[in-house]
């Protein structure tokens, strides 16, 4: 019966990325930067996951523990049936042909002393056993699919301009053909009018290759545009995961209404109308969340229970899931179950 | 590239003209003379003819004329009449010292071999320690290898060299007994015997060098290392699924080295220089010997003479550190 839904080619559970503090003079352990708190999430195979929220929210920590470029703390990251977090150095580095990752820097992530083609083909050299000439063949192949003229092939990095190397950076990121991308950030340090060409030329390249994004960007309407699911991250946690339509139609969450009452409105009737919802103080630090929902320092709908339990993400409407005890409750007043629950979870957090 | 090279040449020309005359006048106006050791029962118009016989009543100006004559064009012609065999300079004048009358360029002659050998073997031991402390420093930074050598770093960086010097010749020659106190430069290298000899005189001051050396190098390596070691492309080089051994010896350690090869390029002049305490310590008769026992003798021509060279030396490092600089990182362009 599950023919129709194809098994998702990623699969992230629970993954958690806490980055411990040592503080003191004999540099005792203090504590954790719990830069991701329990992320899950699924990715079809050719689709794109789009991976929103404000700056340190933990959404390239999310793509770099996905890659294991970081080791996650607790987890499971499956790609493609094998989970990621748990293979070993070796197994790893033979798993990551499958999986890259497109960086948010375009100057800073290539090596400054090699050239164009030393850096698409080193992975060759690595994971294949072509000839130097096979390899080039290749170089020139990838660097035809993103539009960089072959007669660049000796460059250094330095001698092209940020669209350019980013090009670079997904010439590079496809040498291997893999199935799965982690896109950090692309176009974030590029000029406005290149941020359109590399966009497009990722979603050519999807539909040419079949390719998996994991997006993560601060630009909501880029991310409107490519992904077909979005998840708004705040704080370490995901508050949001919906069809990219339907969020953008009618956010659930308070947190994803801001954030989306933020993006600029192209039509000057609309946006006299916006209603733009304005978030009070500061992100708490994510070595010392709240003790309830990360978000109820700031939410303007903020209840008593979102002080103390801390919401889980669940499915309130079908393939939406929403962390947030606005609808916990809804869906619970139909059953007396749900509300004892609520209400042991509190004494249990109350003793 | 060559067009800079070429003009920073040029521009080095006027800098060592005044380098030159700096060292001139500083050396002619410090007190003392070169006549001072000479005995009062000396009668005054015999110490006026030895005076006059070194040329030093002339006034300074135009002893420093003279001396810029022999230093750039009787010296290398001289050298050049005895590569060819010509007779160009025949007959004329070269740099003489005031100490021994015999002309400057043969005694550096002499001395330099003793120096290159030590204080070189020295410097080179001290890189061949330092870069691999400092690559693995940087890699297990904050590990127990990072802090020991740290200690060490700072233990070279404190201890001076009359200190470590003579605590190695109490322990390893006379406590134990193993090596020799004295550096014999006497000694000729002839068959195996001889040569274990000249090795087991080189590693007392060798180390005391070498531990210096290795402090300042194994510092600037760890930190150069540190500072890539988070740089973005080391990331991409880990994404890429390279072992951890190519990204650390071909990523971070190729950028590493860019500043560490000009610090080592910088530090090459002071080999030349030679180590004024150590050469002593060790009786080691190298250019530092020379240079200290000119400089007690007022021996100007000869105290002239190093002291320039080390100037031209420092120039020419300094020179050869850029064009490097521009070889190794491909960002940087001399047009």
């Amino acid at each position: 019966m599950l023919d129709a839904n194809p098994a998702p080619l990623v699969q992230v559970e629970d993954l958690k990325m806490h980055f411990p503090i040592y503080t003191g003079l004999f540099r005792k352990h203090t504590g954790d930067v719990k830069a991701v708190d329990g992320v899950s999430f699924q990715i079809m195979a050719g689709q794109t996951l789009g991976l929103v929220g404000e700056s340190g929210c933990g959404k390239s920590t999310v793509g770099r523990a996905m890659l294991r470029l970081y080791e996650p703390t607790a987890g499971r990251v499956v790609i493609d049936g094998e989970d990621v977090a748990k293979l070993s150095p070796e197994a790893l580095r033979k798993k990551r042909p499958s999986m890259q990752m497109v960086f948010q820097d375009p100057q800073a992530c290539l090596n400054p002393r090699m050239t164009l083609e030393e850096i698409v083909s080193e992975p060759l050299d690595e994971h294949t056993d072509w000839s130097r000439d096979k390899k080039l063949e290749r170089v020139y192949e990838l660097m035809d699919q993103v539009g960089l003229n072959r007669r660049f092939v000796n460059r250094f990095p330095h001698e092209f301009s940020g669209g350019q190397r980013q090009r670079i950076g997904i010439a590079r990121a496809l040498a291997l053909k893999p199935q799965f991308i982690v896109c950090d950030e692309p176009i974030a340090a590029l000029d406005v009018s290149i941020q359109a060409q590399v966009v497009n030329l990722l979603e050519d390249l999807q539909a040419k290759l079949g390719l998996t994004y994991l997006f993560i960007s601060h630009d909501l309407s880029m991310v409107r545009h490519l992904a077909q699911r979005v998840a708004v991250m705040y704080l370490g946690r995901i508050a949001e995961l919906s069809p990219s339509k339907d969020l953008y139609a009618r956010p659930l969450h308070p947190y994803a209404e801001a954030l989306l009452s933020a993006v600029n409105e192209p039509d000057p009737e609309l946006a006299a109308r916006r209603n733009r919802i304005i978030l009070k103080g500061d992100v708490p630090s994510p070595a010392n969340p709240p003790k309830g929902c990360n978000f109820c320092t700031r939410c303007p709908k903020v209840m008593d229970i979102c002080r103390s339990v801390k919401p889980d993400l669940v499915e309130v409407e079908p393939g939406r899931q929403v962390a947030c005890h606005l609808y916990g409750i809804q869906s619970a007043t139909g059953s007396t179950g749900g509300t004892e629950a609520i209400e042991r979870k509190q004494q249990g957090v109350n003793q | 590239m060559l067009t800079f090279t070429l003009r920073r040449l040029l521009l080095a020309i006027p800098t060592l003209l005044v380098i030159s005359l700096v060292i001139f006048l500083l050396v002619d106006l410090a007190p003392g003379s070169p006549l001072s050791q000479i005995p009062l029962t000396v009668p005054p118009d015999v110490r006026q003819k030895m005076i006059e016989a070194l040329g030093a009543d002339q006034p300074v100006m135009f002893r420093y004329v003279l001396w810029l004559r022999q230093f750039f064009w009787v010296e290398p012609m001289n050298l050049f009449d005895g590569w060819f065999g010509t007779h160009i300079v025949e007959g004329e004048q070269r740099i003489l010292s005031w100490q021994s009358r015999s002309p400057v360029f043969s005694i550096i002659g002499e001395r330099i071999p003793q120096t290159l050998i030590v204080i070189g073997t020295a410097y080179l031991v001290g890189i061949l320690i330092a870069l691999p402390i400092g690559i693995y420093s940087a890699y297990r930074q904050y590990s127990l290898f990072d802090q020991i050598g740290t200690l060490f770093a700072m233990i070279g960086f404190s201890v001076p060299t009359f200190f470590s010097g003579t605590l190695f010749i109490i322990i390893f020659s006379v406590w134990l007994g193993w090596l020799p106190t004295k550096y014999d430069t006497t000694l000729q290298v002839i068959d195996w015997a001889s040569f274990l000899e000249q090795i087991k005189q080189m590693i007392l001051p060798v180390m005391t060098l070498g531990l210096a050396n290795a402090a300042s190098i194994s510092r600037y390596m760890r930190s150069s290392m540190l500072d890539n070691m988070g740089m973005d492309y080391v990331r991409t080089a880990r994404a890429k699924g390279l072992s951890e051994r190519v990204v650390v010896l071909k990523h971070v350690l190729r950028n590493s080295l860019i500043p560490v090869v000009t610090v080592i390029a910088l530090g090459i002049p002071s080999i030349f220089g030679g180590a004024i305490i150590t050469e002593n310590l060790f009786g080691v008769n190298g250019i530092g010997a020379a240079l200290i026992g000119a400089i007690q003798a007022s021996d100007i021509p000869m105290v002239q003479t190093l002291a320039f060279i080390f100037a031209v030396l420092i120039v020419l490092f300094n020179l050869i550190a850029d064009v490097l600089y521009g070889f190794l990182d491909p960002r940087i362009r001399y047009d």
